[in-house]
């Protein structure tokens, strides 16, 4: 794979030489793409190993994934969560935080709006409750990040570290509160109250599509045209990128520290209201889809671009909602996506080094 | 000390010769044009402050790094040295600053290690050889201790004796005086008279006069990454010790080289009831393990006046730019611009008072080197109009003005958005240059603004700096350079141990005064 592209390269490189710009799109384009292609061969050579046909397997996934009515729906649903997740890594990886705590943060807000959800629904009009359970949530999560926030901003702690901490301690509270808390009395499966179907978030039209995946279409975008367009993107990307020369042009790194991890936490804990308020409906005990983790490469793939972001949470989405109906009928773990996602981004990081070694030999 | 055993080799064919070495970091030249050449049985002392390119010297000897232009000839041939074990291996063995013994292990372990890893170590030939080396040097190793238990003196013995076993024929020396007792220090200079009567090479580093002229036979003198000076081993043993000591002095601190634009000013006198721009009292900063803070440092700078800080780096002069710009806060002590204190101001409250401060680590924090040219010329005034509009970015603006201001300051950039990293020295000095001087500045502290700076970009930065000064500017130069300091200034002040030693008013003997403060003779 990763042989036929490079005379695709050549070819698009000739064509479009007169415009530079254009020349490093395509430049660009070839380097995502080749490796992804590469990868895909690579995992298929895994599959072989175990005894899968990959292109049965792809092709399913796909068929599941993006081609058949429900499959597209569902994924469609599924990246709803991804993208908040998406846009609240985004602020804080370009503001150069490296926030891991994004699951905590997330289960947090999800156990929240379990419990607010229902309880609001039965007092007032459901739209209110909605909204309402979403707030509050997107306050818990921001909570959650604080005292890394703080450790981070005014002594310099570690964020990695802490906000690591923070998620394993946030999965088992999420957990605590599911099963001691929020128990719904009403079913002998240990889950919070659910929240009743016609009271959820609205579907698009006619489809089963959650009306989640609007909101994270405007949220990344948002974070996209902050980060590059405003002066508070800038100051966040110059803490970023060179934080002694945030000091030394009088930027308040401390403050915006703070303000950069209740974005990126808020963000999280929106993807898990809207995960609860627009699918899923209650927080089963132990339940936690990791999407977090598994957005992280996606974000960095796409290099901390919103629009970039939101291709690759696709791609995710197809490969965990195609490859959940593989492993049940192809007998493929279901955790396979998460190995075609890591192969994926070794195959992408040889790349980039290829292509640095060659531009560097060609300046020499 | 003096030596006049010159007669082994003399003006025989170097070891090792650098033929117009040339070494670039990204904004500073490290060193420009450099030749030298390493003769058997010479001690040859390289003498030079901080920051004149010692260290990249060596580091190209010693494999760690490649020289952009020039070359290294050893015995003639020209070798490109691509590592530290080929450095070894070509016979080139280097005792770094700070010892490099794995303190958990035994000396003759230490010294085994390095050979190959299929071979079992030879402890017993080891001991049979360092005997015989150790008791015709005359140093007493014991193979058994533990590196740890050694002192820093004993320590370095062990790497020069680890050196020998290699059979290098040039020993490096690097600032390896600095960590040593003053009879360690003796005991050292010993050693490498003995070294070199049986035919090795050294190169001895330092930027202690004393050392230089008790231990060497040849010294070459560094400056700002040029070699401006080299006394042959036959001045050398023709001069007397005072003589040698004024010499090297004039060459380091003196103009006797004839520049052309090494002329002095004479300082303007200002009355001293006039108003002072900028005031300090009796600032202070408690000492930190890297810098002696401040002590009681006062001055007063007038409105056009050139003020001068000289001293030799890390005697608090970076921390005093930082203090008077906000970005450290001081322990006790006020600023007074203009007669109003700023002391509790911001870093961008005081820059919009006009107080600036263009700092010295250009690529460290005074750009983002990834953004385009143009972000970084308002990287103090994110947010303000009318480059920013109620937060949102105004392209068009932030273009036309970053065009202007690179016509105005002669950048030179293949285009405005060029990433600012990719440029040279003296091109982001003047985007500096242009963000501080352009609009509002009142009092101007420079820190070593011509510092890796190229002879023409050297040259726009000192007019810029009495340009300012012409159009009413107080400005503050922090300079390492006393020649720079002589062209620009009206006064010079002392910087020595985080206190202001004294201040002299710029004219024919400033000189002499100034670089007696410096090291330490006067006040």
């Amino acid at each position: 794979m990763s042989v036929d592209t490079a005379p695709v390269e050549m070819t698009e490189r000739s064509i479009v030489a007169r415009s530079p710009g254009m020349r490093k799109v395509v430049h660009r384009l070839v380097l995502t793409v080749g490796p992804v292609l590469a990868a895909l061969a690579l995992a298929g050579l895994l599959l072989l190993a175990l005894g899968v046909d990959p292109l049965a397997y792809y092709g399913y996934v796909i068929n599941r994934g993006l081609l058949s009515p429900s499959g597209i729906q569902q994924t469609l649903t599924r990246m709803a969560p991804l993208l908040f997740l998406a846009s609240g890594l985004i602020v804080a990886f370009r503001a150069g935080i490296w926030n891991l705590g994004a699951d905590g943060q997330f289960l947090l807000a999800a156990v929240t709006a379990a419990a607010a959800g229902p309880y609001f629904a039965a007092i007032m009009p459901a739209w209110l409750a909605v909204v309402l359970a979403f707030l509050m949530s997107v306050l818990v999560a921001m909570a959650w990040s604080f005292v890394p926030a703080l450790l981070r901003a005014y002594q310099g702690v570690n964020e990695i570290i802490t906000t690591l901490m923070m998620t394993f301690l946030g999965t088992s509270l999420a957990n605590v509160l599911v099963k001691l808390v929020f128990l719904d009395p009403g079913t002998t499966v240990p889950q919070t109250r659910t929240l009743p179907v016609e009271d959820r978030l609205p579907r698009l039209f006619d489809t089963t599509i959650s009306s989640g995946l609007v909101l994270g279409l405007i949220a990344i975008v948002a974070v996209h045209l902050v980060m590059t367009r405003t002066s508070f993107g800038l100051r966040l990307r110059i803490v970023g990128a060179n934080p002694r020369a945030a000091v030394h042009s009088g930027l308040a790194v401390p403050r915006l520290t703070l303000a950069v991890f209740a974005l990126s936490a808020g963000l999280a804990g929106a993807a898990g209201a809207v995960d609860i308020l627009g699918v899923q409906g209650n927080v089963r005990a132990d339940w936690n889809p990791a999407y977090g983790f598994a957005v992280i490469p996606m974000v960095f793939l796409a290099r901390f671009n919103g629009f970039a972001a939101i291709a690759f949470v696709l791609l995710l989405s197809v490969l965990s909602i195609g490859g959940e109906s593989a492993a049940r009928r192809l007998g493929v773990p279901n955790h396979f996506t998460l190995v075609l996602v890591a192969i994926v981004l070794i195959v992408l990081a040889i790349a980039e080094y290829i292509d640095h070694r060659f531009i560097q030999s060609r300046k020499a | 000390m003096k030596h006049v055993d010159n007669s082994i080799e003399a003006g025989g064919h170097p070891v090792i010769a650098l033929e117009r070495v040339t070494k670039r970091f990204p904004g500073v030249v490290a060193n420009d044009s450099v030749s030298l050449a390493i003769r058997a049985g010479e001690v040859h002392v390289l003498l030079g402050e901080n920051g004149a390119g010692k260290s990249t010297l060596i580091g190209m000897l010693s494999g760690l790094q490649q020289p952009d232009e020039g070359r290294i000839l050893i015995d003639g041939q020209p070798v490109a040295i691509t590592s530290p074990r080929h450095a070894l291996s070509l016979g080139v063995g280097t005792v770094f600053q700070h010892a490099m013994l794995v303190p958990t292990l035994t000396v003759a372990e230490n010294l085994l290690l390095g050979a190959a890893w299929w071979r079992r170590p030879r402890k017993d030939s080891l001991r049979a050889e360092v005997e015989e080396l150790a008791s015709s040097l005359g140093i007493r190793i014991d193979l058994d201790a533990t590196a740890a238990e050694l002192s820093l003196g004993e320590q370095q013995q062990v790497e020069i004796l680890r050196a020998l076993l290699r059979n290098s024929r040039v020993l490096i020396l690097d600032e390896s005086t600095s960590m040593l007792t003053p009879s360690g220090i003796d005991e050292l200079g010993a050693l490498m008279r003995r070294l070199v009567k049986r035919g090795l090479a050294i190169v001895f580093i330092t930027h202690k006069l004393r050392e230089a002229t008790a231990f060497g036979d040849r010294i070459s003198i560094l400056k700002l990454g040029r070699k401006v000076g080299e006394i042959a081993p036959e001045r050398f043993s023709a001069l007397s010790e005072d003589d040698l000591t004024a010499e090297i002095v004039e060459t380091m601190f003196g103009n006797r080289r004839s520049d052309p634009d090494a002329t002095t000013r004479v300082g303007t006198q200002f009355p001293a009831d006039a108003q002072p721009l900028l005031a300090v009292r009796d600032l202070c900063l408690a000492p930190s393990a890297t810098s002696p803070g401040l002590s009681k440092i006062s001055f007063e700078l007038r409105a056009g006046e050139v003020l001068g800080i000289a001293g030799i780096d890390g005697n608090g002069q970076k921390q005093l730019a930082e203090v008077l710009a906000g970005q450290i806060a001081a322990d006790s002590g006020a600023i007074l611009l203009e007669g109003r204190p700023v002391d509790a101001m911001s870093v961008g409250a005081r820059r919009d008072a006009g107080l600036r401060y263009l700092t010295d680590d250009r690529l460290g924090e005074g750009t983002v080197g990834a953004f385009p040219v143009s972000i970084n010329f308002f990287l103090k005034q994110v947010g303000r109009s009318p480059f920013w509009k109620a937060g949102i970015e105004q392209g068009g603006e932030i273009d036309r003005r970053a065009a202007e201001l690179v016509r105005d300051y002669d950048v030179r950039t293949p285009s405005i958005r060029t990433p600012i990293g990719r440029l040279s020295g003296g091109n982001i000095q003047k985007v500096l240059l242009a963000r501080e001087l352009s609009t509002g500045a009142k009092a101007v502290i420079f820190n070593k603004p011509t510092y890796g700076l190229d002879l023409a970009n050297t040259l726009v930065t000192r007019q810029r700096i009495l340009d300012a000064a012409a159009s009413g500017k107080g400005t503050l130069v922090i300079s390492t350079d006393l020649e720079e300091l002589l062209q620009l200034c009206d006064r010079i002040a002392v910087m020595s141990g985080g206190r202001l030693v004294g201040t002299v008013a710029n004219g024919p003997h400033a000189a002499s005064e100034v670089g007696s403060l410096m090291i330490g003779l006067a006040a």
